[in-house]
């Protein structure tokens, strides 16, 4: 595995003439080319990031200013659109798409001199925590290529372990940056739901999703979503950033209230990842943190709601891969029936159809009031349950998820024990509160992620904890 | 045919669905141009409109400026706390694969109109207004064995403006339907052109002989006050029939055949759609500012049902008001701003509203082509006005010489209507003296007829006048010589 210095030092590298860019993208193109085994990427975008690059470096040459990123290479989860490559969120049914338009997420980062040099594999529409649910292929986990990534941002996750690029952007409906980074010993970051832009980002459950960095430091995170956050005209669930820069970080644990997820420490978690984390809680205490155990009660039935919600925005998500505009469509089909019919039957996989169909069932008149108005009553309580904890503390804490890397194929027959790893990552997504998962130790010989969790809007202070976390504990 | 007496045993009841295409600049939820009207296929589209992958709906505020100031001309106020929906459905013309609409929570809650049927008014209840997209357009060539979609009509912005049920006859839903147009142009949310589609009615009828109400069947897409009134006639009298017949009404999904004024079948039971209506989650709900609420209540011009109430405190009687809207919409004539613009001075106001009527409108319908330039008309009525007042006009003489300027109006207006009435010979004598030396001649000449008067005989009084204006040739004022031949037998 290799490394890259800081994202800061390699743009100021560019921008000072002492690194070039070209080198910077065929480095990055080269560590792609050598790693294929581990089935992290879907596309290549050669040509577009040589051409951004030599462009780059004759500006720098002129002297001009290119920007905080200058040079950075970067892999974007196939689901954003990006020019330069097809994008399609691992379907089938969006094979050979070729994006008219790029998410505003890229178009920051480009903005800032970053180049995107590969799409990243995912669970096809970024339903699943393994990238199993690819359609075409499940990336392995760097650590143990029999076991998987974790998902559904795993082929971010991986590559940046891989040390394909500096970062990479990840997706977070439900736990999808902070699982992988978790079982990949990667830094996963999910801001404020409303910070980063959702424009051009193909939507799985759209009011949850987030778009955040996976990297291998707090640091870099931290510039990264920088440059992403703020208020988009093209979506209108973004909220106003801290006029403060995120990257500002600097600060003591000594003095923070902590409070420890009570829900998120007992049954079903892994003994070994609960020393683990035993044990950086007595680090984080010995640096000075006030420690205290908050129970948030509607935490237990925090991923039965969200596998209500969830499936019930995704079906209608969903409804617009009908064959008739753009992707896939079944060619013998006979009349607009078939066609429709055909079209998805064949172009989505099986997790695809499976959340269609719960969620139009838990849609559908009659069931409505059942499921999923219950399940937004329930999301209202857990709310307020963290609006409580926040009251009392500054900061919540707990395991990233309840078990380590699992081997590929185990869960692939049992759907519901595949969403028991979003157990403990859930409940930030419903409640939209900021979240990261930092590498702390090992279980099994494999990484485990710690979760630090925030008020809404205090991602800036989330991070600089977690960075003062980080240089304690990793 | 049934017959008068059958009729009678049964009561319609009618409630009206109508959906405005509003005006903005832009689509309800993108950057594209909202003028589909005569475009090429699929060139007024973006990203959002074809539902691309990653595409978000951005409200337009200029749609929620126009449902606030509907709000208002219905009546009532806008709801503050309002949100999207989406309602699920499949077809080419709808790329997303669902609308956004409103449904639980929509802009406007209750409200009502006021129509005028034969110069009798009465409230139509509103049961709500909501916002929502418009579809696509799909077209099925004859004899093809595909279809072709253009979106350009995609994301158009509507408000669907849901009646109760408060009409029972075919000329109070053409009546309402009416209502809706005027208040569409008068708020200016809408070009409101019938033509193109802009304004569309759905009538739901239904007929029974109880207080409990009948089957009702929905009759779609009626795009004129007339269909509407026939579509409903039709309805009412197709029910009365198969009732009388022991049959019963389904309910059902109609069509408009305009050609055989017929309404027909188009799909019965609503075909069990579940449209799975969830809040739309790309769209935050609308909180709205009490500030910009105000702002546009302050700025709402007057609407049709305040113009009657002036009009007919003007003296103008129901048709003469309803030919005057007629008019207002047909010219691009602003009769009503003239008069709202002389409202201070009623009198004023009331002569410019009967000339209106009784001279302008009449004159501009016989001309082809019209009048365009209206503007520069209107000191023409000042002046005229003016003169009237100085006496220096008589009735006739105005009538006269307002058709004269209409006419002259395509050519070219004199500057001074004094200076062109003087030499025209239509300013008439109000000069008590000029004119008293001429009833003095006339009664020395007409010897008869002043015994008469002095008699009692106002026949013959009539003459005297007709013998004083004949002798000013026309420009006394034959109220001041009636007058005056009075004092001189007395």
């Amino acid at each position: 595995m290799s490394t890259w210095p800081a994202i800061a030092q390699i743009a100021a590298d560019v921008s000072a003439g002492k690194t070039k860019a070209t080198d910077l993208v065929a480095e990055s193109l080269k560590r792609i080319q050598d790693t294929q085994e581990y089935q992290a990427i879907i596309a290549v975008i050669t040509d577009r990031s040589v051409v951004r690059a030599r462009d780059i470096d004759a500006r720098v040459a002129k002297g001009e200013k290119i920007g905080r990123l200058a040079g950075v290479p970067f892999i974007a989860k196939d689901n954003f659109l990006t020019f330069g490559s097809e994008t399609t969120a691992a379907s089938n049914i969006l094979k050979g798409f070729k994006a008219p338009y790029q998410a505003t997420a890229i178009e920051l980062l480009e903005a800032e001199g970053a180049i995107c040099v590969a799409k990243a594999n995912l669970d096809a529409f970024a339903h699943g925590s393994s990238t199993e649910n690819s359609d075409f292929m499940t990336t392995k986990n760097p650590h143990d290529s029999k076991r998987v990534p974790g998902g559904s941002s795993g082929g971010s996750a991986t590559a940046v372990v891989l040390g394909l690029a500096p970062f990479a952007l990840g997706t977070d409906t439900g736990g999808s940056i902070r699982l992988p980074a978790a079982f990949t010993g990667a830094v996963g970051y999910k801001p404020t739901y409303g910070l980063v832009s959702r424009s051009g980002v193909i939507a799985m459950a759209s009011s949850t999703d987030v778009i955040g960095p996976l990297t291998t430091t707090v640091e870099d995170a931290a510039l990264v979503l920088d440059v992403m956050a703020g208020k988009d005209r093209l979506d209108s669930t973004t909220i106003d950033r801290d006029k403060t820069s995120y990257t500002v970080l600097g600060s003591d644990i000594k003095g923070k209230k902590i409070g420890v997820i009570k829900e998120y420490m007992g049954q079903g978690l892994d003994p070994e990842i609960k020393r683990s984390i035993d044990a950086s809680i007595a680090k984080l205490k010995t640096s000075g943190a006030e420690i205290t155990e908050v129970s948030l009660p509607s935490l237990t039935l925090a991923l039965a709601c969200y596998y209500i919600i969830m499936p019930a925005e995704v079906s209608s998500n969903l409804s617009r891969y009908d064959g008739q505009h753009y992707g896939y469509f079944a060619q013998n089909a006979k009349n607009l029936e078939e066609s429709y019919n055909w079209s998805r039957s064949e172009g989505f996989g099986d997790e695809a159809k499976r959340r269609i169909m719960i969620g139009t069932y838990v849609l559908s008149s009659g069931y409505y009031d059942a499921y999923y108005k219950r399940a937004q009553l329930i999301r209202t309580k857990l709310i307020k349950e963290y609006e409580k904890a926040f009251s009392q503390v500054d900061f919540l804490l707990g395991p990233t998820a309840p078990m380590v890397a699992f081997e590929i194929g185990q869960n692939v027959s049992d759907p519901l024990q595949m969403y028991l790893t979003d157990i403990m990552t859930v409940g930030a997504n419903l409640a939209g509160v900021p979240a990261i998962s930092i590498p702390v130790g090992s279980a099994h010989k494999l990484p485990i992620g710690l979760q630090l969790l925030a008020p809404q809007r205090q991602d800036r202070a989330l991070l600089a904890l977690a960075k003062a976390a980080e240089e304690v504990l990793v | 045919m049934i017959s008068a007496e059958t009729r009678k045993k049964y009561t319609a009841t009618i409630g009206i669905e109508c959906h405005v295409q509003l005006r903005t600049k832009t689509k309800l939820f993108s950057a594209v141009s909202n003028e589909a009207y005569e475009a090429s296929p699929n060139t007024l589209i973006s990203h959002i409109d074809l539902g691309m992958p990653g595409a978000l709906p951005v409200l337009n505020k200029k749609a929620v400026d126009y449902a606030i100031s509907i709000a208002f001309a219905f009546n009532t106020r806008p709801q503050k706390y309002s949100y999207f929906e989406r309602k699920h459905y499949f077809y080419p013309d709808l790329p997303k694969g669902y609308q956004i609409t409103q449904l639980a929570k929509p802009i406007i809650v209750g409200g009502y109109v006021t129509i005028d049927v034969d110069g009798k008014s009465k409230d139509i209840r509103l049961n709500r207004v909501q916002m929502e997209e418009d579809a696509g357009k799909s077209m099925h060539p004859e004899g093809k064995d595909y279809s072709l979609v253009d979106l350009n009509r995609a994301g158009t912005p509507l408000l669907e403006v849901v009646s109760e049920a408060d009409m029972h006859s075919a000329a109070e839903a053409k009546a309402y339907a009416k209502e809706l147009y005027l208040i569409a142009r008068y708020t200016d949310v809408s070009l409101a052109d019938m033509y193109k589609g802009n304004i569309r009615f759905d009538v739901n009828v239904s007929v029974s002989k109880t207080d409990a109400l009948g089957t009702r069947s929905e009759t779609k897409n009626l795009n004129s006050f007339r269909s509407v009134e026939k579509a409903v006639e039709y309805e009412i009298n197709r029910q009365i029939e198969l009732l009388e017949k022991g049959e019963k009404v389904v309910q059902e999904t109609r069509g408009w055949n305009d050609a055989k004024q017929k309404t027909f079948s188009q799909r019965s039971k609503e075909e069990a759609h579940d449209y799975r209506y969830f809040p739309e989650p790309d769209i935050p709900p609308l909180d709205l500012d009490e500030a910009w609420i105000t702002l546009i209540e302050k700025n709402m011009p007057v609407m049709p049902a305040e113009w009657r109430q002036r009009l007919s405190g003007l003296g103008l009687d129901s048709q003469q008001i309803s030919t005057l809207f007629d008019a207002q919409e047909e010219t691009n004539a602003d009769y009503l701003s003239l008069i709202e613009a002389n409202l201070e001075d009623k009198e004023r106001a009331k002569t410019y509203a009967n000339w209106i009527v009784n001279y302008e409108i009449p004159f501009r319908r016989a001309i082809p082509g019209g009048l365009n330039d209206h503007s520069s008309r209107w000191p023409v009525y000042d002046q005229l006005y003016n003169l009237q007042v100085k006496n220096k006009l008589s009735s006739n003489s105005v009538k006269a010489l307002m058709i004269e300027l209409l006419k002259l109006h395509k050519v070219q207006l004199p500057v001074s209507i004094e200076k062109y009435a003087e030499e025209k010979g239509y300013i008439q004598v109000s000069d008590e003296a000029e004119i008293e030396a001429i009833v003095k001649e006339v009664i020395q000449e007409n010897q008869t007829a002043a015994q008469d008067v002095k008699n009692g005989e106002m026949k013959a009084i009539g003459f005297l006048v007709g013998q004083v204006m004949k002798k000013s040739q026309g420009k006394a004022n034959p109220e001041l010589a009636q007058e005056l031949i009075k004092k001189v037998l007395r």
